[in-house]
């Protein structure tokens, strides 16, 4: 294994930073505790964050992106630890449908996560170690109340948008939920009100992939000095098949043969798709935190809007005067397109203003990071319309 | 779902019916273009339901508040006497429960406004008539077999149904092949032969 010596320099990439990263961060000490649903107080805490274009004088050009379940605060700059451009550097940028010259652009790494924002791998002040499984169980909400802290940070009192796909979609809709008022417009892409039973089944597998391998040592891996590189590559192998299409995967790699002519007799990745899986969970292992996933995936799977208003998803959304802009995906499994009508109908029920787009795609729930040309022009001229209505831009 | 592709005569005239500043619903709005000649004419809230995803995108694309959505199911989902309006422009023929649609706009809606091609219309009745087949001019120009207008109905026939559904007709407008109002006080059956479309406004 040639190999080894490059994990080993990544991984200590990886964690400089979780704990001391190249990100600005805001620190809330004691006097700022955050209140997390599980009913903990949460406190010290820090928040890393990118920005990118400049907050104008009556800070009124906000826009907040909310990054999904692997994603980061990276959103249009290259990544720290990969090398790698901004995941939505498609849509974010000079001149791009979010405009860095004219909003200023704000994305932090969720609470929870690996990039810099308390995690798991962030040390517990209370015990001089690192939290691992003692981070008390974050949520969605808890997520957006970390975030609402640090807009108040910036004196920003509402945002011009909010906008993510996935579970920074889940982000979405609860900031319009619960801070409806500090949210002008909001554009949820492939995501749900709730997670479904199917969804919350493959994060049990990932989990369980992750807890199975003796390396993750009941979650105290950062000092044993391990990591458990085979189950988090496992749990990212198998939600990375929920994020693509049956088709797309067919177009892709059918059954081609891996560098071979004939398939092995044996256990070798003799496919290309199996060869493909193996490099999506290696190079994921190299950036992620396992017990982050852990948080992550169970985060996404207590989120259920509809249940915190007694089972009525309208009432999540009664008097919003939020404009939505709900975009869903033909291909997308994971959260299909009757996920997204459900909401774009309870917000209609709710009289709130909305638009629901169905983009045609074959390449699955995760198309909303791709080059989706329909996207981006809704998402345009929703953005345009919203400016136009806040004064952002001319009528 | 709106399926006419000739010139939008009757977008004029529905315009005209609309109080300016009112809250607005289109349902099968297309592309968009009447919400949006309705904004910038007459300032209103609007918003639509559009049944295929090309008008949908398109709308958004504009700046519309507009949801991919079926007028037949979807209605129900909006709740009552939301809109000042409801629109159903060139679309009533297309849906599967005609009378259930005009049911749900009128509850969603203190007024519908709906346009349709008049099948009762002189040249209709006579390509019937003397050539014995369906029907296919430039206004309708589908075969039988691929057209989108499943109900088509006729001036006379809209009124019936405005009157089993309790609706009361608030207004209406005939238009000529080319696009020009019909006299005021003619009777139906006048309207029903010479008018090749029709606005209604009704009120519950």
């Amino acid at each position: 294994m040639t190999k080894a010596s490059r994990p080993a320099a990544t991984n200590d990439q990886r964690l400089q930073e979780a704990t001391n990263p190249h990100s600005p961060v805001v620190d809330f000490g004691a006097d700022k505790p955050l209140h997390l649903d599980s009913g903990v107080a949460l406190s010290p805490f820090r928040i890393a964050y990118q920005s990118y274009g400049e907050l104008n004088a009556d800070k009124s050009n906000a826009i907040l992106i909310c990054h999904a379940l692997t994603g980061d605060q990276h959103v249009a700059n290259v990544h720290p630890v990969t090398g790698k451009s901004g995941w939505w550097e498609t849509l974010v940028g000079p001149g791009k449908p979010i405009d860095t010259d004219r909003y200023f652009v704000l994305c932090s790494n969720v609470l929870g996560g690996c990039l810099g924002s308390t995690g798991p791998a962030s040390i517990n002040a209370r015990t001089g170690k690192t939290y691992a499984l003692d981070l008390p169980i974050i949520t969605i909400a808890d997520m957006v109340r970390a975030q609402a802290m640090l807009i108040d940070h910036f004196g920003i009192k509402q945002l011009f948008a909010v906008i993510g796909g996935s579970m920074g979609g889940m982000q979405v809709l609860e900031w319009a939920s619960s801070h409806s008022d500090r949210v002008f417009a909001a554009v949820a892409i492939a995501t749900g009100a709730r997670h479904s039973s199917q969804n919350i089944a493959f994060h049990e597998v990932g989990r369980q992939a992750v807890m199975a391998d003796p390396e993750w040592k009941d979650g105290r891996y950062l000092e044993a000095g391990t990591v458990p590189r085979k189950g988090l590559s496992v749990a990212r192998m198998a939600a990375h098949i929920t994020y693509l299409s049956e088709p797309a995967l067919h177009r892709k790699f059918g059954r081609n043969l891996q560098d071979r002519q004939n398939v092995t007799f044996g256990f070798d990745a003799d496919f290309q798709i199996e060869s493909y899986l193996r490099h999506q969970g290696m190079t994921f292992v190299d950036r992620f935190d396992a017990n982050s996933y852990l948080y992550m995936t169970r985060a996404m799977d207590y989120f259920d809007l509809a249940a915190e208003h007694e089972g009525r998803l309208a009432d999540a959304f009664a008097g919003s005067k939020t404009r939505f802009c709900i975009v869903s995906f033909t291909s997308d499994w994971l959260f299909p397109t009757s996920e997204s009508r459900t909401v774009a109908h309870a917000l209609n029920a709710a009289g709130a203003s909305v638009s629901f787009v169905e983009i045609e795609s074959d390449r699955g729930h995760d198309a909303f990071l791709l080059d989706e040309p329909e996207m981006f022009s809704a998402i345009n001229g929703f953005i345009r319309s919203a400016a136009r209505a806040k004064g952002l831009l001319p009528a | 779902m709106s399926v006419n592709t000739h010139p939008r005569v009757d977008f004029d005239v529905i315009a005209s019916l609309v109080k300016p500043g009112s809250r607005v619903l289109d349902v099968g709005c297309g592309d968009g273009e009447l919400l949006e000649l309705l904004q910038a004419a007459r300032g209103v809230d609007g918003r639509g339901v559009e049944l295929s995803q090309k008008g949908v995108n398109e709308s958004v694309a504009r700046g519309l508040s507009v949801i991919q959505g079926d007028a037949d199911s979807d209605l129900k989902y909006y709740p009552d006497s939301g809109f000042d309006y409801v629109i159903l422009s060139q679309t009533l023929q297309a849906t599967r429960n005609p009378k259930n649609v005009l049911t749900e706009l009128l509850r969603i809606g203190e007024r519908a406004i709906v346009s349709f091609p008049n099948f009762g219309h002189w040249r209709v009745r006579a390509s019937l008539a003397l050539n014995g087949r369906m029907p296919v001019t430039k206004d309708l120009p589908y075969s039988w077999y691929d057209t989108p207008n499943i109900h088509f109905c006729t001036i006379s026939d809209f009124v019936d149904m405005t009157r089993e559904v309790g609706a009361q007709v608030e207004s209406a407008v005939a238009l000529n092949a080319l696009g020009q109002r019909l006299g005021f006080n003619m009777p139906w059956g006048f309207w029903n032969l010479f008018g090749q479309q029709a606005v209604f406004l009704l009120k519950r």
